[in-house]
């Protein structure tokens, strides 16, 4: 079985104003391919650490994080930056789509960031609007975020963190601002995902949304404090 | 690098945003990249009118002028006469005319204004009187007829040649030729008619070009025998006289190289001849071209130095709004970086954003500076309508009404570059301070 991402003893240590804290104290925790991991815990207890170290936005102050066969614990701002783009796709709690661009730009963004910057062409314009489609958006191409509602506009987040093909979704609280008819809507979209065959890493506190993940790993003081099959 | 089409065109959206911002933050430099190119144009504008006004004196021309001197020392010179006596004698133009190898030819003149009528109509009017060399020193063309001959000097006949305007006003629809206008009780025939001409450069101290247009020309020799030298002036109360024998002495030089020598010996010569030394001048043409070259420098610094103010400020103004734009756009930056945007991309990003907006404000001052000169027209309009009213002809306004701006070509292309440098370097600090925001607080921000 190959993996997908796997950390190895991930450690984060923080300045708080004088006062050193211990964000992460030892995480290791291996991402089969395929796999869907529901990440839990109160706050504070290390996990949006994690999730940040996991989507290469920071990097660990000891340990290892091992994503599409490389290292990103000692990768330089820029070779984080490709990591991201290439191997990671991001689901927000808060969408955080940009304002100003149409459903179809807000796809594209991606493809902007890419290695070399190759132009944009026809190919690629056709698998956005396939992934807009597939996401149920296939009438709004042109709207602004501001004119889809906070599932259509998660559903384009969904269709972004797709257009160049990674490795591993982080869903970081992909639910926590939608009412629980969109959420069975968003969480039925990322379970076919799944199905497909992505790799999905899932932050939330909603024993409900975590439930539907193949495991849910605990969280508390850093460390990993339980791991396993709901309700565990 | 980013594909560029598509980064300006992204750029353009969010600028567009904001239109109202983007507009307004543009106008700084408008008025910068305007100014620049008005202020150039008026500067080249007085510079050609300068030039042209010095040419038509003529580059192997001097010209010795006499000048009323300053009353206190006029009257200490003359203290028990009620005549002042001053300027260029007959004597010195015999001297300069005969002793000065490189002098061609010397052309005396002596000038009063006196007041002119043909049947009713009258007006004042310059009378000059001259020899038949005056014409081509002066450029002047003849419209009709002929100029003073040399056999009017030699009989003192009582002929004179209209200058365009005189002929207009005192004869309007007749013929001039044939007729005779009545200058200072006596009947001069008219003889020849001179074409309009513009007015050349001020000389002897006065900012208002010479204007030949309500000349009258007569012959020297007649001029002295009907006038004489004393010139009296009765006006409201008030009474002086003046006796003058020469008013100008036009001399020309062999060589463009040997005006400049040339003219020190005049000034040479007429010191021992005139011991004050205050009334008369030498005016060396060429040395005007020279001062007006000087001028136009002094003119360029002064309006580049006031332009160059004026798009730091608008610069400053871009910078400001950027920085606010960054702030406001921080979570963008945040998406941007997580979807795998590198520190330089941010970067691009936003100094494309600037260089767009200051290059476009560039654009739109570039289409107002072309139109400096009709700009400029409706502000001479203006003017002379509620500043100039009440004093007519000051020099002033006349400098300024003369005064035509002309477009620099090569200024457009250099406005535009610096509007698009005020971009680059006025863009930079907001570009870096948002490509150098970590990521994880960019998301967060609200």
């Amino acid at each position: 079985m190959s993996l997908a991402a796997q950390v190895i003893d991930l450690q984060k240590d923080y300045m708080l104003g004088a006062v050193p804290v211990q964000a992460l104290r030892g995480v290791s925790v291996d991402f089969p391919r395929g796999d869907f991991v529901a990440i839990m815990g109160s706050s504070g207890s290390g996990k949006s650490t994690l999730l940040n170290l996991l989507g290469a936005l920071d990097r660990p102050t000891r340990g290892k994080y091992i994503v599409g066969g490389r290292d990103v614990s000692s990768m330089t701002d820029d070779e984080l930056s490709t990591i991201r783009n290439e191997k990671i796709g991001f689901i927000f709690q808060s969408y955080n789509l940009i304002p100003q661009y149409t459903v179809l730009e807000n796809i594209e963004v991606p493809l902007h960031y890419r290695t070399g910057y190759p132009t944009i062409g026809d190919r690629e314009q056709q698998r956005i609007r396939e992934l807009a489609e597939m996401v149920g958006l296939g009438e709004r191409l042109d709207h602004r975020p501001f004119q889809l509602s906070g599932g259509q506009q998660q559903r384009v987040a969904i269709a972004r963190s797709l257009v160049n093909d990674p490795e591993i979704i982080l869903a970081d609280e992909p639910t926590g601002n939608l009412d629980s008819k969109t959420e069975q809507e968003i969480m039925e979209m990322l379970l076919r995902l799944n199905r497909e065959g992505r790799t999905i890493i899932m932050v939330t506190h909603e024993p409900a949304v975590a439930r539907l993940a193949k495991r849910q790993i605990y969280m508390k003081d850093g460390v990993v404090a339980g791991e396993g099959v709901f309700p565990g | 690098m980013l594909n560029l089409l598509r980064t300006v065109q992204l750029a353009l959206k969010s600028l567009m945003l904001h239109k109202l911002r983007s507009g307004l933050t543009m106008l700084g430099i408008v008025f910068g990249v305007f100014s620049v190119i008005a202020m150039l144009a008026i500067g080249e504008g007085a510079s050609q009118q300068a030039q042209k006004q010095v040419l038509q004196l003529g580059a192997t021309n001097i010209i010795v002028r006499s000048v009323k001197p300053p009353r206190e020392n006029a009257s200490a010179q003359n203290q028990n006469s009620f005549v002042l006596r001053y300027g260029l004698k007959r004597a010195d133009y015999d001297l300069l005319s005969r002793t000065i190898p490189t002098v061609l030819q010397a052309v005396p003149i002596r000038e009063i204004t006196k007041a002119c009528r043909y049947l009713h109509r009258e007006m004042n009017c310059r009378i000059v009187g001259c020899t038949p060399e005056y014409l081509d020193m002066n450029n002047l063309e003849l419209a009709q007829g002929r100029f003073i001959s040399d056999k009017d000097r030699r009989e003192k006949t009582n002929v004179c040649v209209l200058a365009a305007q005189a002929a207009e006003e005192l004869f309007q629809f007749n013929d001039p030729i044939g007729q005779s206008v009545k200058i200072a009780d006596r009947r001069y025939a008219v003889v020849g008619i001179t074409a309009a001409r513009e007015a050349s450069a001020a000389i002897g101290g006065s900012m208002s070009g010479q204007e030949f247009n309500k000349d009258i020309y007569i012959p020297l020799e007649t001029m002295r025998v009907r006038m004489g030298d004393l010139d009296i002036d009765r006006r409201q109360g008030s009474f002086s006289a003046e006796e003058v024998e020469l008013n100008q002495i036009t001399l020309t030089i062999s060589d463009v190289d040997q005006v400049v020598p040339t003219a020190g010996v005049i000034r040479e010569s007429l010191q021992g001849t005139h011991k004050s030394g205050n009334d008369y001048s030498v005016v060396v043409p060429q040395e005007l071209l020279k001062q007006a070259a000087q001028i136009r420098t002094i003119f360029n610094v002064v309006l580049g130095s006031i332009a160059a103010i004026s798009l730091i400020v608008g610069g400053i103004g871009i910078m400001n709004i950027m920085l606010a734009t960054v702030t406001e756009r921080t979570r963008e930056i945040g998406i941007r970086r997580a979807l795998g945007a590198k520190r330089q991309d941010i970067t691009t990003q936003f100094l494309t954003e600037t260089i767009v907006l200051a290059g476009s404000g560039g654009l739109i001052g570039v289409l107002l500076g072309l139109s400096t000169p009709w700009v400029f027209d409706g502000m001479k309009s203006v003017a002379t309508r509620f500043f100039f009213e009440s004093g007519g002809g000051s020099e002033f306004s006349e400098m300024f009404t003369n005064l035509n701006p002309q477009v620099v070509p090569a200024s457009l292309p250099l406005a535009f570059g610096i509007s698009v440098g005020i971009g680059v370097i006025f863009g930079m600090y907001p570009a870096r301070s948002a490509a150098q925001l970590d990521p994880i607080e960019a998301l967060r921000h609200e």
